[in-house]
């Protein structure tokens, strides 16, 4: 049996406010225990709750982003259950009148096309605080710092048909996040979290099939391996006559595995109503315009800008894109160093990246800052010295910093360019390889192309790979024949 | 719409309430005739009407995002029935 996938995703993420969505406590991450819970947050008898306006301005910022329709006058409801890290007995959220209505989100496939992604709603609500299960005997211990932190849920269509495509939704949500700079997006750190409904059905089908949802998926790694792990549990059911009961699922990396958390009949019984503590929240034609006037350029714009305006490919423009923080990184790198901005972006994404790869770290932490890593393309860009040399400086950069310059100085890795020291390396380069000349002398125009590698090569070495490679082989063409 | 008796345990199930079995018949009596209003309200016309999120015709005032608190967490744990190490303490909760 032929099976189609059918993935929608529901996106949570921790908008980066100082204070949380209705009280004035601190939202930093990692602070000691209950220290940013106060009479609010804890649920005490008698608080209001009262709305953070840059909350407010966060979640129309990601509305303009995705190309959708701002509610004027949108809702907050009460969403009902019982669980001690949510202290009113009741989260603040948003139910029939989200503050984001229908959007989308455009995802890059692997073969390079691209498909629009349905954005149904995003809308505000508050975080739950955390539980600790495990040190506490027979007693579960709760910090409710995290409870409030402002959250925007954001609700997908059910249009993605892969795991694959699944994470490229969920980059490119995350790379939108990063590029409004409304939320760090760190996802180990539970700034963004992925819920994940998937079902499947008989291909031809149009009727959707009953899905389950994988909750709080915390890397686009696990994201993929959740939903390809539970497609196949899926399968296997549907494929031995069984049927699928709608459930909420939690993945397993140990075990590779999805396993079902509670019934849902129960907990699914929110009982929303509006929430006679909130006004309805009215967005003016003047906050939009605020807002709109504060956008940066998207992911979108910037690709077709560094693919018109800098003459970088489109595979090149995506990658340099894809995060805001890379972005300006490369665009200083190609100021700095005033280099083709081609160099550049093989710079930033063959070198740095693969350092920052290999040395698992993130671009915002770049041991080798844009500025100098522009110095030292500069001296590419000017002749000072050659490609290859400038990969020993970006080493000694990367591990002891300082500047191009002062190590270019120090080493004495200035590029010769002296035609007459060159012509003298090549000379005896040629003296000493009577056998290669011969060859070379012997072989057709084709072969020469390779068999000239041996001579540049040698006079590279000779020159400690100082010698201006451009300069080297046109000598040697000279001296060659 | 009336409640029958499952309705109403199931109801004070999701809200946490104890009713005694001896009150259930009268509970489910007296919730139902509120549904019973209701559904005289409902019979209003409302054709042209603009539904309301709020009885006040006003609209919610907004907070500068600035931090006004500041850590209580010992005043406000003296009153907990269990706490250590910062955390409150709650009966195991077994997911």
């Amino acid at each position: 049996m032929s099976w189609e996938v059918v993935i929608g995703l529901e996106v949570h993420v921790q908008l980066a406010t100082q204070s949380k969505i209705f009280s004035g406590s601190a939202t930093t991450f990692g602070a000691e225990p209950n220290t940013q819970a106060a009479l609010i947050d804890l649920g005490m008898p008698g608080v209001l709750p009262v709305l953070n306006a840059d909350a407010v301005t966060k979640a129309i910022k990601f509305g303009l982003g995705i190309d959708a329709e701002i509610t004027p006058r949108s809702v907050f409801a009460r969403k009902n259950y019982f669980y001690p890290d949510l202290p009113k007995g009741y989260q603040i959220s948003q139910f029939e009148l989200p503050i984001v209505g229908k959007g989308h989100v455009d995802i890059t496939l692997e073969d390079g096309s691209t498909k629009r992604i349905g954005v149904t709603r995003a809308h505000l609500e508050e975080d739950a605080g955390k539980s600790l299960h495990e040190d506490f005997q027979g007693m579960t211990g709760i910090d409710l710092n995290r409870a409030g932190t402002p959250l925007l849920e954001i609700v997908s269509e059910p249009d993605m048909r892969s795991a694959k495509e699944a994470v490229a939704y969920a980059k490119a949500i995350h790379s939108l996040i990063r590029y409004l700079n409304i939320s760090d997006g760190n996802m180990s750190q539970g700034s963004m979290r992925c819920d994940c409904n998937v079902s499947l059905r008989q291909k031809g089908e149009t009727e959707f099939g009953t899905r389950r949802e994988i909750k709080n998926v915390n890397s686009f790694r696990f994201v993929e391996k959740a939903i390809n792990a539970e497609i196949e549990w899926q399968m296997d059911e549907l494929e031995s006559g069984r049927k699928i009961q709608q459930a909420t699922v939690l993945y397993d990396p140990v075990k590779d595995k999805t396993f079902a958390m509670r019934s849902k009949e129960e907990a699914n019984d929110y009982r929303y109503f509006p929430d006679p503590d909130l006004l309805p929240l009215e967005v003016t034609e003047q906050m939009m315009n605020r807002v709109r006037a504060d956008l940066p350029e998207l992911p979108g714009q910037k690709i077709e800008r560094f693919m018109t305006e800098l003459e970088l490919s489109e595979y090149d423009a995506r990658v340099l894109a894809a995060d805001r923080v890379l972005a300006d990184y490369f665009e200083t790198v190609v100021s700095v160093s005033g280099a083709k901005p081609k160099l550049c972006a093989n710079w930033v994404s063959v070198e740095l990246l693969g350092a920052l790869n290999k040395n698992d770290q993130e671009i915002d932490a770049s041991p080798v800052s844009a500025a100098q890593l522009g110095g030292l393309l500069k001296r590419i860009a000017d002749n000072t010295i050659s490609g290859k040399i400038a990969k020993q400086i970006f080493e000694e950069l990367w591990n002891n910093g300082g500047t191009a310059d002062d190590i270019i100085e120090s080493k004495g890795l200035k590029q010769e360019t002296d035609t007459g020291a060159i012509e003298a390396i090549v000379d005896q380069v040629i003296a000493d390889s009577p056998d290669q000349v011969a060859q070379f002398l012997a072989a057709d125009d084709n072969k020469r192309k390779k068999l000239i590698g041996y001579f540049v090569g040698q006079t590279m070495k000779a020159s400690k790979g100082k010698a201006n490679p451009q300069m080297v082989n046109q000598i040697l063409a000279k001296k060659l024949v | 719409m009336a409640l029958d008796k499952e309705d109403v345990v199931k109801i004070a199930h999701l809200a946490r309430l104890q009713v005694a079995d001896s009150e259930i018949d009268a509970t489910t009596e007296r919730l139902s005739s509120i549904l019973g209003m209701i559904e005289q309200l409902q019979a209003a016309p409302t054709d042209g009407i603009e539904p309301m999120a709020h009885p006040t015709d006003a609209v919610q005032r907004l907070r500068e995002d600035v931090v006004t608190e500041s850590n209580h967490r010992d005043q406000y744990q003296s009153i907990a029935p269990a706490t250590e190490d910062g955390l409150y303490l709650v009966p195991q909760v077994i997911e």
